[in-house]
């Protein structure tokens, strides 16, 4: 008998699903969403990805991870690409892809890296880069459920022109509903730019999170250096680990 | 039934490799080692580390750090597979086999036939026992010639290299032999009970 045919839970099959680019929004410069027709599509919650797999003419596959950036209420989902010099995957979705294109995805997938409004908060978001992606999910989530839980996003970006989704932060921000966006760049400090200028670091967590007697949810995504440092020092602050949940998109770093 | 749809214009460049051969289906070779872990890394502190094998509630071995390394020590070069999709051929590691940890511990096999790996942090991961001997799993305290490094499981982590990389748990502390199959934490998550690469079981049901 294999270890296979022990398991209890009946199986829930991701299979694998046909999508369809409906619509091509370009960010930024190197950042670009798709708006997807996936039928079948059954549903999911804000922080959970996607596997995208795509097929050449030869029959060659490559498979990558995507979060989702559209919150369960949307009508669409939608993925939010950068593309990576020489890419692979992200330079063909961020590039070549046009609308009506299709490829393959499955998913949800993740029960973990996920806030629903039920859970509460407070809510603490630290996002580097793309890393926002899944965070935006849950932003966009506790907009749609009209919910009231004190969150802060605390979102690095190299420079000001790399920040994606800079309205709707700034038209979340502004609806006065406790929710605190906090920007820092790590590349350039623009004329006029009233956000912070630095690497995340300790003094910028202190600050920024809520105190650890507030027991906030904290979600921390981006490329694995940055998720270090930021886990690192929410738990050197007082965080419980256990509140502390990560998901790290990218290479080492080294 | 129609083929997937075919990216025009996506041309790939992983194919035709000499070491596709060694490469799981939907898996793609890197050359760094991407970290990826559900929290927090833990401070090492040696001072403090055990590492126990439980025979269900009853323990029946204990290490400290200086005791552990005392034990014998196997170096082994491996393949590793990553569910997030990337592979990573020639990896080596120098640690003690689960084989040689049961014999230190005064056992001739697994006291049970599930194993449960529990985590500092309290992350958990199940295997099969028979996954564990044989040569098949050690805990390693050493990569590429150096002391593990915290962030890649540091200062031991379980390695089983023929299974997805997540059943390779970081930051071991426990192995707890059971009767029973009792799923861990990415397992209770909607991954894939055993994990094998080559059957690509990523997810439950696959
Ligand atoms: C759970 C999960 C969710 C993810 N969600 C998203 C998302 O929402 N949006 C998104 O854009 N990406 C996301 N990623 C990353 C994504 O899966 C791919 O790794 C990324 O798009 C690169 O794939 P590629 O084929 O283009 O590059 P590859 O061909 O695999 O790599 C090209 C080069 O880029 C380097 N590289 C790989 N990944 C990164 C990175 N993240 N940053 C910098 N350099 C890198 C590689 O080391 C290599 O040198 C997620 C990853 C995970 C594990």
């Amino acid at each position: 008998m294999t270890a296979t045919e022990k398991s209890t839970s009946a199986p829930r099959r991701l299979q694998w699903m046909t999508a369809t680019v409906r619509d091509v929004l370009d960010e930024t410069p190197r950042v670009r969403s798709l708006v997807l027709d996936i039928p079948g599509w059954p549903g999911h919650r804000a922080g959970q990805h996607v596997d995208v797999r795509l097929t050449s003419e030869d029959g060659y596959q490559a498979q990558r991870s995507y979060s989702v950036a559209s919150p369960p209420e949307a009508p669409q989902v939608m993925l939010t690409v950068e593309r990576l010099p020489d890419g692979e995957v992200s330079s063909y979705l961020a590039g070549d892809l046009r609308v009506g294109d299709s490829f393959e995805l499955r998913g949800p997938i993740g029960g973990y890296f996920v806030w629903i409004a039920a859970l509460g908060g407070p809510l603490f978001l630290v996002g580097g880069g793309s890393g926002i992606v899944p965070l935006m999910a849950m932003l966009r989530h506790r907009a749609a459920a009209s919910s009231q839980v004190a969150a802060t996003l605390l979102y690095s970006s190299r420079t000001a022109a790399d920040i994606i989704y800079r309205s709707e932060l700034d038209r979340l921000a502004g609806k006065g509903d406790a929710f605190r966006l906090v920007h820092t760049l790590t590349r350039e400090r623009p004329s006029g730019w009233t956000g912070l200028a630095r690497r995340i670091d300790r003094a910028m967590l202190a600050e920024t999170a809520f105190t650890p007697e507030a027991s906030p949810r904290i979600f921390i995504c981006g490329p694995t250096p940055f998720v270090e440092t930021a886990a690192t020092h929410l738990r050197d602050l007082g965080h419980t680990a256990h509140l502390i949940k990560t998901e790290r998109f990218g290479p080492s770093g080294r | 039934m129609n083929g997937p749809p075919i990216s025009r214009g996506f041309r790939g460049r992983g194919r035709g490799s000499d070491a596709s051969a060694r490469v799981p289906p939907g898996q793609h070779l890197v050359t760094d080692f991407p970290v990826l872990s559900a929290g927090p890394t833990p401070p090492a502190d040696l001072a403090n580390w055990r590492f126990a094998i439980d025979d269900g509630d009853s323990p029946v071995g204990e290490w400290s750090w200086e005791q552990f390394n005392a034990l014998p020590q196997t170096d082994l070069t491996v393949d590793i597979h990553c569910v997030t999709t990337w592979s990573k051929l020639d990896t080596s590691w120098r640690g003690v086999t689960i084989d040689a940890l049961l014999e230190a511990a005064g056992l001739a096999e697994p006291p049970g036939p599930f194993a449960l790996i529990h985590c500092d942090g309290g992350y958990t991961t199940n295997v099969p026992s028979e996954d564990l001997v044989d040569g098949k799993a050690m805990i390693a305290t050493q990569f590429d010639g150096e002391a593990l490094d915290p962030e890649h499981g540091g200062p031991a982590r379980l390695l089983v290299p023929h299974l997805y990389f997540w059943k390779s748990a970081k930051w071991v502390q426990r192995i707890q032999f059971l009767d029973s199959e009792v799923p861990g934490f990415w397992e209770e998550n909607g991954y894939h009970i055993y994990g094998d690469p080559w059957r690509e079981q990523r997810y439950d049901g696959d």
